[in-house]
């Protein structure tokens, strides 16, 4: 099955992300800002990446700027969990690689539709 | 597949009271004017994950709430907005407003919607600025549908993506297959692009295509699959048979839902007018919540167990034995004494699970000090230190009102106004300090300030206005200093907002010593004055003496003994009516007959035959006249609140080693019994044998 990288700095969202993730059937790494993500990348493979975007340490942008010069995540989908409110944050992310994004608030449906849409 | 999110809300609540005090704390830090755009946003992504969060978790109040802030601080965090102290305020009241609702939402209580609309509202003012054009603020959740469309018969989409579309993981299959799950369609690829095979680059696209979509499909499904790579292709979509495209988004849906929203909050503000105030909310919520424990304590719990299961297996291995001989009896001494060790070890261990540091308590006070300094204009620099010290949780609790009280206390009379320290020499800005450590078996939290120090004149004439003194006593440096804790004492001109109404040093004096410990002050007119609280470290042990009178026994806390002794008859003297003392060295102490107190029948009445157990109490002592000392040990205490009721002398109960339940006398209940019991006058020389 699938694997996902969650990476979130709230506890409540991640928990939730990879809940829902692993109800469905996906195998889940869980990762609380963006070093800790880049750690956890950097040793792993991964279909896909759902991140936060306001973390402390390293935030998503950054993250997806830096998932993409590693070779294996060069190609590979990266979401970004943002809110309506930051139009422009959706922008600032497909600029710096991101493939899309998952609009907060989000209910596990929603999650599950477009994680299932990217990974087909 | 629906998953119930309910589960997640307790991670969600105590992440958003740690991004609060995080809030809070930060927010404190922030020098207006030139702000630290590290701490702005720290602040900022506190406000965004609780509204993040809120908005998921589905509370709608909270989410709408914190966008305002959330708005307000990326502004200031982009350096559009200025940081200025009337912004801070208002934030850190929003903050407070903020915790209350998350805490009535916590408990399933009516939100208190008036404090929640009014800083709203100030939130609001600050984010328009001076004008007060009103830009309605829209709820955040309402939800922006697309207004229903003309149908046609289908859609023609020339999609063509850019070169290096797949460098954002955005793959043309993935969109055309979700294109195929709308409706019917037929794919036409471009290849015109497709450079020879070996100019390839495989990180390239170089296709496009043209895709038909059949039937009743609307326009923004269409939109929406390509909502991601907008921007990274040339696409067109044109309906194919158009009888009329209209597809503005609708702004219909928003403006409905706000007066929905609106009387939703109305209905629950006329609830919310019967409920109890925030204030009592956050009170009992926080006693019932959880502790965080390290998970070295948790680990050294197991290994405890582990030993205490081998123990306990070796021993039933010496029951198994068949025979039971001298090395048996060996082995069971051995088990008995490694058990003994162990039960301790393990007990200890417990109670460290319920040790929080320090910092707990102390981390609301740099907003008091900021909140009151302002209030009162004086200037004044808060120092915490020991922060890591250990406490109970239970005594944590408890200790935080008291504290607040002997600070608001120092702020409000120990430190004077800028004006006044520049006159007498002082820097203008006045420290308060709060230091903890532990000190033998206690806790000793201690409040300084570099103040005025206490008023001695102040306090002789209030004591004597008061009654509690007379002008022929005369009191040393100490004594004075400890009326300020006498019921009624209140040296405060003006009663002010700041140093409560009504409530003295008495109350924090009682609350301090209801959890076992003391507070005293020392002072010196002119350079400040230190209150120190002693506190034992837990609650739910105590070393204990065990005494008998009569059939009963009861326990004497081993840390008010001073000592025990057989009585010398020659000692005793009755002085007026019937009240004795014992002449101790150079102390006459009042013997008080527990047998009396309590109403119960003692072996005997004689004082000669009996020992006495000299206990003190805030320098106080009295002679407790027993017929037997039994052993020492630790006992944990019941209380008597929950499973009784609370009864004057006594602070609880524990059950021994045999089954039986033994009382703890609470000393300083004892002292009050017996003077209530008439005898007060036997004791000479001094006015009251409990001054406060």
């Amino acid at each position: 099955m699938a694997k996902i990288l969650a990476v979130d700095d709230s506890a409540s969202m991640r928990q939730m992300v990879s809940f829902t993730l692993k109800g469905a059937g996906f195998d889940v790494v869980e990762a609380s800002d963006g070093v800790d993500a880049l750690g956890k990348a950097k040793g792993d493979k991964f279909d896909l990446v759902i991140s936060d975007v306001n973390m402390p340490n390293m935030d998503g942008l950054t993250l997806v700027g830096e998932l993409r010069k590693l070779g294996d995540f060069k190609f590979i989908p990266i979401l970004l969990l943002t809110t309506e409110s930051s139009m422009e944050k959706k922008k600032e992310g497909k600029a710096a690689g991101a493939t899309g994004w998952i609009v907060k608030p989000f209910n596990p449906d929603q999650l599950l539709k477009t994680v299932n849409k990217v990974l087909g | 597949m629906s998953i119930d999110i309910s589960q997640f809300l307790d991670t969600f609540y105590e992440e958003s009271f740690e991004g609060l005090d995080i809030m809070e704390s930060e927010l404190l830090n922030l020098d207006v004017g030139e702000a630290d755009e590290e701490v702005i946003n720290t602040i900022f992504r506190a406000a965004h994950s609780i509204k993040g969060g809120s908005g998921t978790f589905g509370l709608n109040a909270v989410a709408d709430y914190t966008h305002v802030m959330e708005t307000l601080l990326d502004e200031m965090r982009s350096g559009q907005r200025e940081v200025t102290q009337n912004a801070v305020d208002v934030l850190l009241r929003s903050v407070d407003v903020l915790r209350s609702m998350l805490l009535s939402l916590k408990d399933n209580e009516e939100l208190n919607h008036d404090t929640i609309t009014k800083t709203h509202e100030e939130l609001k003012i600050l984010l328009r600025g001076e004008n007060n054009s009103s830009k309605p603020t829209v709820s955040d959740n309402a939800e922006t549908r697309t207004a229903p469309q003309e149908k046609t018969s289908g859609w023609t989409i020339t999609f063509k993506p850019n070169a290096d579309m797949l460098q954002t993981g955005n793959d043309p299959v993935r969109i055309i297959r979700e294109l195929d799950s709308l409706g019917d369609i037929s794919v036409e690829v471009n290849t015109d692009q497709l450079p020879e095979l070996e100019l390839i680059d495989p990180e390239l696209s170089y296709l496009s295509w043209t895709i038909k979509v059949s039937g009743d499909v609307e326009e923004g499904d269409i939109r929406e699959c390509f909502e991601w790579v907008e921007d990274e292709c040339e696409l067109s979509i044109t309906a194919d048979k158009v009888e009329s495209t209209s597809i503005a988004k609708s702004d219909v849906a928003a403006p409905v839902s706000v007066p929905a929203a609106d009387e939703r909050r109305e209905g629950d503000r006329r609830k919310g007018d019967r409920r109890t105030s925030a204030k009592s909310t956050s009170k009992k919520s926080a006693e019932s919540s959880s502790i965080r424990v390290n998970i070295d304590k948790v680990d050294d719990l197991i290994n405890m167990v582990g030993e205490l299961v081998i123990t306990q297996s070796m021993l039933s291995q010496i029951g198994d034995s068949e025979e039971f001989d001298n090395a048996a009896l060996e082995r069971l001494n051995d088990g008995l004494t490694q058990l003994e060790q162990h039960t301790r070890e393990l007990q200890e261990s417990v109670m460290r699970i319920r040790m929080m540091p320090i910092s707990f308590a102390f981390q609301r006070f740099p907003r008091l000090v900021h909140d009151l300094s302002s209030q009162l204009d004086k200037k004044i620099e808060l120092v915490l230190t020991g922060e890591s010290t250990e406490l109970d949780k239970t005594v944590m609790e408890k200790i935080g009102d008291p504290l607040v009280h002997l600070v608001r206390n120092s702020l409000d009379h120990g430190i004077e106004t800028p004006q006044v320290r520049l006159e007498n020499g002082k820097s203008e800005t006045g420290t308060i300090e709060l230091n903890a450590f532990h000190q033998g078996g206690n806790i000793v939290i201690e409040i300084k300030d570099d103040g005025a120090g206490l008023n001695h004149e102040r306090i002789l004439a209030k004591g004597i206005e008061n009654g509690i003194i007379t002008t022929e006593d005369k009191l040393t440096h100490d004594q004075i200093n400890d009326l300020i804790f006498a019921p009624g004492f209140s040296t405060a001109e003006v009663v002010s907002d700041v140093s409560g109404r009504g409530v003295g040093m008495d109350v924090v004096r009682r609350n301090i010593r209801a959890l076992g410990g003391t507070v005293d002050v020392k002072s010196e007119a002119g350079v400040g004055s230190v209150f120190t609280i002693r506190l034992p470290l837990t609650l739910a042990i105590l070393d204990g003496q065990l005494i008998r009178v009569g059939k009963e026994t009861y326990i004497v806390p081993l840390i008010s003994i001073i000592e025990s002794l057989q009585v010398n008859p020659e000692m005793i003297s009755s002085v007026t009516g019937a009240a004795d003392v014992y002449k101790l060295r150079d102390d006459y102490i009042p013997i008080v007959r527990l047998y009396d107190i309590f109403g119960i029948e003692a072996d005997t009445t004689d004082i000669s035959e009996s020992l006495l157990v000299v206990v003190e109490n805030e320098g106080k002592k009295i002679a407790i006249c027993v017929d037997e000392l039994l052993g020492q040990q630790q006992v944990v205490i019941k209380s008597l609140e929950t499973n009784l009721k609370q009864i004057d002398g006594l602070s609880g109960a524990t059950i021994l080693g045999n089954g039986t339940v033994a009382l703890i006398l609470d000393i300083s209940g004892v002292m009050q019994l017996y003077q209530y019991s008439g005898k007060t006058s036997a004791v000479t020389g001094q006015p009251k044998i409990i001054a406060a």
